[in-house]
Formats: structure tokens, C-alpha cells, sequence
């Protein structure tokens, strides 16, 4: 049981990392690393909201959405699936919601620093993936909360070290034209070429 | 050596500003930096009076590459000429069939001379078409951006070559070397702002893109036909007996085994990493602690054992001399430039790369060899381990005068 949660977790982590195996969450990906203790703020961010949404998702799945979910209801017929994305959505939102506040009154500096992307985690890709990985995966609570703890840890990983390296490019000399995002771009693509050496194990 | 002073300092005036071939300055600067000191000298109040430059390190490698690059023309040699002998062929097949009879040397395999003539013909081509291509590429940039062409492309151009299995398609040598250049390294702005090992990303590009080519049974030795696993892969698909069957310790020790070019002779790498160490240009931390991490992850997969996948059998002192880990090692996770600045880091980049690449060659069954793809990831976390030990170094300074 144990092996299986740290099999999974180490999946999420490195094998399927949400950054750089699938390319989710892009956008504040690229844009908020450009400081190592920033994005590790962000990171963190991504790792709360993560494990807290996933295994919520996934009750509201079991017990509600799900076909045949709501028989303990008195409606074994009833499938709400279709109702899915708007759900985990919503539940997200307020989570961020919650988030955004806390941050704003015990670490202000942090939420200064994050600005507009802490809102915009709502609309994260590499958040919403992760709910819907679980319900394509059927993982249940337990794994649900393992999913989500790791692969908020591997993206949160991926932007920490893209931080990392954006820091260091600060002395290259980059082409005009390049600048910004577009050597940001290059240098995900050959990060993912290094995580290239995950994929393939089985676990 | 004065008149090639004089020459230079003759054809000086036509290269520098002004003159009619301007844009062919870094050209004549690199020529004229490789044979010479640089002329010029610090203006402001900062000063280091040193001979050790950006130039005079990168030839140091390159020196201290010999070693693995007169194993490499030995050993490709040998081994297709034993490839030959054991398939019964006439000789060398194409092009290098014909060079071979032409000078009558042979295909005895315990010839060394025949061996070096036969690698020769392998290498070589390889290793021009390498630097030309690259070398194109890299005088290209040097021109449009104005920065100076340096020996950090001669250590690339030959390291890249040795990293090749023998049997490569000229074409994909090209190919991978102009992705490694332009990519990996031009686009930040030429050599010591990269932060991917420019010969590695090549390479990794190529395993990527023409796996038929760069990997499996067929393309280790030089000969049609032959077929022979290397002791990667032996041990990946059946445990340590065949590996046994097949080589000695000392053989794949010394490099008399097949595989890259120039990766098989843990001796010739150790020779190379002695010059390193001793000049001062290749960090012994790095080295140790790789070594250290590939020892100590070896022997715990070891411990752990595993019914289902063979290759948790092999025990270090063999992980040591098969494949490249001992070339990636001491040559290319040493690179400055790509590695951890600070000497605590480089404990942890070290035991890092050495874990990764164990880990990979015994976990992952997709990749029999891990040491390219350990490196690169090492080299992707190096910043961030290097950001860790500043602040920590910050924090306990800090703290020490409150």
C-alpha cells in the first residue's frame, strides 16, 4: 500500500511532470520565473492548491458527479459527469479564493510578488489537468491526495529550476530578438529534453 | 615563431576596423590568440596577472583528451578488425575498403598499426565533419554578434566526436553538432553562458531524433553485418553472466571493449582526469562525488535486488568501466561553465549526476546507458543548487553578526 502511494507519488513527480512531460500550466510557467524566491512561493502556491483540490474533486466525483453516484441520494439514475468541468473549476476558484487572502494577510510581500498570477492559478492548466487526470485515472481519495502532492511538487521543481537558470542567463547575451520569452521558451525545450531521462520507467 | 608574428601583424590592418575584411575579424583574432598571448591588457583598477585565460583552459582539456582520442582510433579499429575476423569477411566494405587495400596494411586485429589506420578512418571523418560543420556555425555567429571565436569549440568539437558510436551516418554528425552549437550554445551568446554541455545536448539530440542510429545492437562496432550487444545491454536484458561471458573486468577496464568511439577506456579517462585535477581546470569534487554517488546508489540497488529486472545485479566496480560513465564523468560534468560555481555545490552536483546516471541505467528500462541524460539533468539543477548554498552561506554570515 505504502510502496504503491510512493510509486505513484514519485510518477507524479518526476516521470509526468506536469511542466515539463506534459507542458501544463504554461503561462505562469514562463512568466513568473524569473526570480528563484518568487517562483518558489509560487511553487508552494501550486503545491496547496493542488493537494487540496484534487481529493476534493475526487469526493465530489464519488459522491455526486459520478454515474450512479447519487444513489445514496435516492437517484440511482442519475449521471452528472457532464457537470464535471464547471465543478472542479468552481472549486478551484474558491480555493485560490482562500489562498489569495491568507497570502495577503500573513505574507504580503509574496503576494506583491506574485501579483496577477496567484488569481490567475484559476486558470492553470497544470491545476485543472491534475483533477482531470484523477477522474480519467479513477484514482481514489488516498492516490487522489498522493497525485495531487506530487505533481504540484514536480511542477513546482520545474519552475524553481528554470528560475534557477534564468537567474544565471542574466550574463549571456542573448539575440535581440530572443529576448524574454522567446530564449524562455528554448530553454524549457532543452530542460525537457534533460527530463527526457524519466520517461519510459515503469512504476 | 617571429615571422609569424610579422605575417600576422602584416595582415593585422586589413581585419580590424576599417579595414576591407572587417567582418572576418574574429576569424583572424582566433588564429591569432591561438598561436599568441593576447596583446591587450586590463585599462581599469581591477587586475589579474595570470596566463590562465578562457583559451589556454580549454586547450588544457583538449590535452587532456588525448589519451581517450588514441584509444578511440585503436580501439574502433580493433574491433572492426575482430568483427572481421570473426565474420570471415575479405575486408572493409565501401570508401574505407578501398583506402585499406590500396595501402596493404591488413586487418590483422593484433596489428595496432592496422587498428589505428582502420579507427582512423572512422574517427577522423567524424571528427571533420564535426569541426567543420560547428566550426561554420560558430565563425558564423562570431561575425554577425562580434564576439571572439575561442578553444571552447575545439574541447566541444572534440569531445562530440567521441561520444558517436562509429557506425553514424556522416550527415547526423552535421546535423547534431550545427543543433548543438546554435542551440544549445550560440543563442546565449557563444561559450561560458551557455548552461547545457553544448557536446551532450548534440548527442542527446541525436539519440532522440535517429535512435536506430545511436542505439541497439548493430552500431557499436565498424563492421556489416555484426551485431553484439554492449555490457549495457547485456545486463539489462540477462544479468551479469553474459556480461562475463563476453568481457573481463580488466578488458573493459583498459577499453578494449565495444561502444562510443571514445568512451570505452576508464584508463585513458582516469589519465585524462589526473591532467585535469593536476592543472587545476577539472574539479576533483566533481569527479569524487560522482563517483561516490554512482558507488553508493549502485550498491544499495545491489542490496535491494530485484527479481524482475536483471540489471540490479551489477555491482560498481563493473558500473565504473562500462559504457561512458567514466568519460561523462571526468570530462563532461567537470565543463565550468555548466556545473555548480561554488564548492559545496559541486558536492551535491556531483552526487547527483551520479545517483541519475546509476539510476537510469538500472531503472529505466527505456535507456541502457544514463550517464548523457544525467549529466544534462544535472546541469539543468545546477543553478538552483548553486542559489541554495549562496543563501545558505548568506544566512549563516548573517547570523554570525547579529
Amino acid at each position: 500500500m505504502l510502496e504503491q502511494y510512493l510509486n505513484l507519488f514519485l510518477k507524479a513527480v518526476f516521470v509526468e511532470n506536469m511542466a515539463l512531460a506534459f507542458f501544463l500550466g504554461m503561462c505562469t510557467f514562463l512568466a513568473v520565473s524569473k526570480k528563484v524566491d518568487t517562483s518558489i512561493g509560487l511553487g508552494v502556491a501550486v503545491v496547496v492548491v493542488q493537494t487540496i483540490t484534487i481529493p476534493v474533486n475526487n469526493l465530489l466525483y464519488t459522491f455526486v458527479l459520478k454515474e450512479g453516484a447519487l444513489s445514496w441520494a435516492g437517484l440511482p439514475d442519475t449521471d452528472l459527469s457532464f457537470l464535471g468541468l464547471i465543478t472542479y473549476i468552481g472549486v478551484i476558484a474558491a480555493m485560490v479564493q482562500i489562498l489569495e487572502m491568507t497570502l495577503d494577510r500573513y505574507v504580503p510581500a509574496l503576494y506583491n510578488a506574485l501579483g496577477i498570477f496567484l488569481p490567475l492559478i484559476t486558470v492553470n492548466c497544470a491545476i485543472l489537468g491534475g483533477s482531470l487526470f484523477m477522474v480519467e485515472r479513477e484514482y481514489s481519495f488516498g492516490e487522489s491526495v498522493v497525485f495531487g502532492l506530487g505533481s504540484g511538487f514536480g511542477w513546482a521543481i520545474a519552475i524553481v529550476a528554470l528560475a534557477g537558470i534564468r537567474e544565471k542567463l542574466k550574463y549571456s547575451d542573448v539575440p535581440e530578438g530572443l529576448r524574454g520569452l522567446g530564449i524562455t521558451f528554448i530553454i524549457v525545450g532543452l530542460m525537457a529534453l534533460a527530463f527526457m531521462s524519466f520517461s519510459g520507467i515503469q512504476l | 615563431m617571429k615571422f609569424l608574428r610579422d605575417a600576422l601583424d602584416k595582415v593585422a590592418p586589413t581585419f580590424e576596423k576599417g579595414g576591407k575584411l572587417e567582418t572576418l575579424y574574429p576569424l583572424y583574432e582566433a588564429i591569432d590568440t591561438f598561436l599568441f598571448t593576447p596583446g591587450t591588457s586590463t585599462r581599469g583598477r581591477t587586475h589579474v596577472r595570470d596566463g590562465m585565460d578562457l583559451k589556454r583552459m580549454m586547450i588544457t582539456v583538449a590535452m587532456a583528451l588525448v589519451p581517450c582520442i588514441l584509444m578511440a582510433l585503436w580501439n574502433t579499429g580493433h574491433q572492426a578488425n575482430l568483427g572481421i575476423e570473426k565474420l570471415g569477411l575479405e575486408g572493409a566494405s565501401g570508401w574505407r575498403g578501398w583506402v585499406l587495400d590500396t595501402i596493404g596494411i591488413g586487418y590483422a586485429a593484433d596489428n595496432p598499426l592496422a587498428c589505428f589506420i582502420h579507427g582512423a578512418l572512422y574517427f577522423l571523418p567524424a571528427f571533420l565533419v564535426t569541426n567543420i560543420v560547428g566550426g561554420i556555425v560558430e565563425v558564423g555567429f562570431a561575425m554577425v554578434r562580434k564576439h571572439e571565436v575561442n578553444e571552447g569549440f575545439l574541447v566541444t568539437g572534440i569531445l562530440f566526436p567521441l561520444t558517436l558510436p562509429p557506425t553514424i551516418p556522416l550527415w547526423q554528425v552535421g546535423l547534431g553538432i550545427a543543433f548543438g552549437v546554435i542551440m544549445a550554445k550560440e543563442i546565449f551568446g557563444g561559450t561560458g553562458k551557455n548552461f547545457l554541455n553544448v557536446a551532450l545536448t548534440a548527442r542527446a539530440f541525436l539519440y532522440f531524433a535517429y535512435p536506430a542510429e545511436m542505439s541497439g545492437d548493430a552500431i557499436w562496432t565498424a563492421v556489416d553485418g555484426w551485431s553484439g550487444a554492449t555490457a549495457l545491454g547485456l545486463g539489462a536484458a540477462n544479468g551479469m553472466a553474459p556480461v562475463h561471458e563476453s568481457m573481463t573486468w580488466m578488458q573493459a577496464f583498459l577499453g578494449n571493449i565495444q561502444g562510443s568511439m571514445g568512451e570505452t577506456s576508464t584508463l585513458a579517462c582516469l589519465i585524462g582526469a589526473a591532467i585535469l585535477i593536476w592543472t587545476g581546470v577539472g574539479s576533483w569534487r566533481i569527479i569524487l562525488s560522482c563517483f561516490v554517488g554512482a558507488l553508493g546508489s549502485a550498491a544499495l540497488l545491489n542490496m535491494i535486488g530485484s527479481e524482475t529486472n536483471p540489471m540490479f545485479q551489477m555491482p560498481w566496480h563493473w558500473h565504473f568501466v562500462v559504457g561512458g560513465l567514466a568519460f561523462g564523468v571526468v570530462y563532461m560534468a567537470t565543463d565550468p561553465v555548466t556545473a555548480t560555481f561554488t564548492d559545496r555545490g559541486k558536492w551535491f552536483y556531483g552526487l547527483l549526476i551520479g545517483v541519475m546516471a546509476t539510476l537510469i541505467r538500472v531503472v529505466n528500462p527505456a535507456f541502457p546507458e544514463g550517464i548523457m541524460l544525467a549529466i544534462l539533468f544535472g546541469n539543468v539543477f545546477a543553478p538552483v543548487i548553486d542559489h541554495f548554498v549562496v543563501q545558505a552561506n548568506i544566512k549563516r554570515r548573517a547570523a554570525r553578526y547579529v
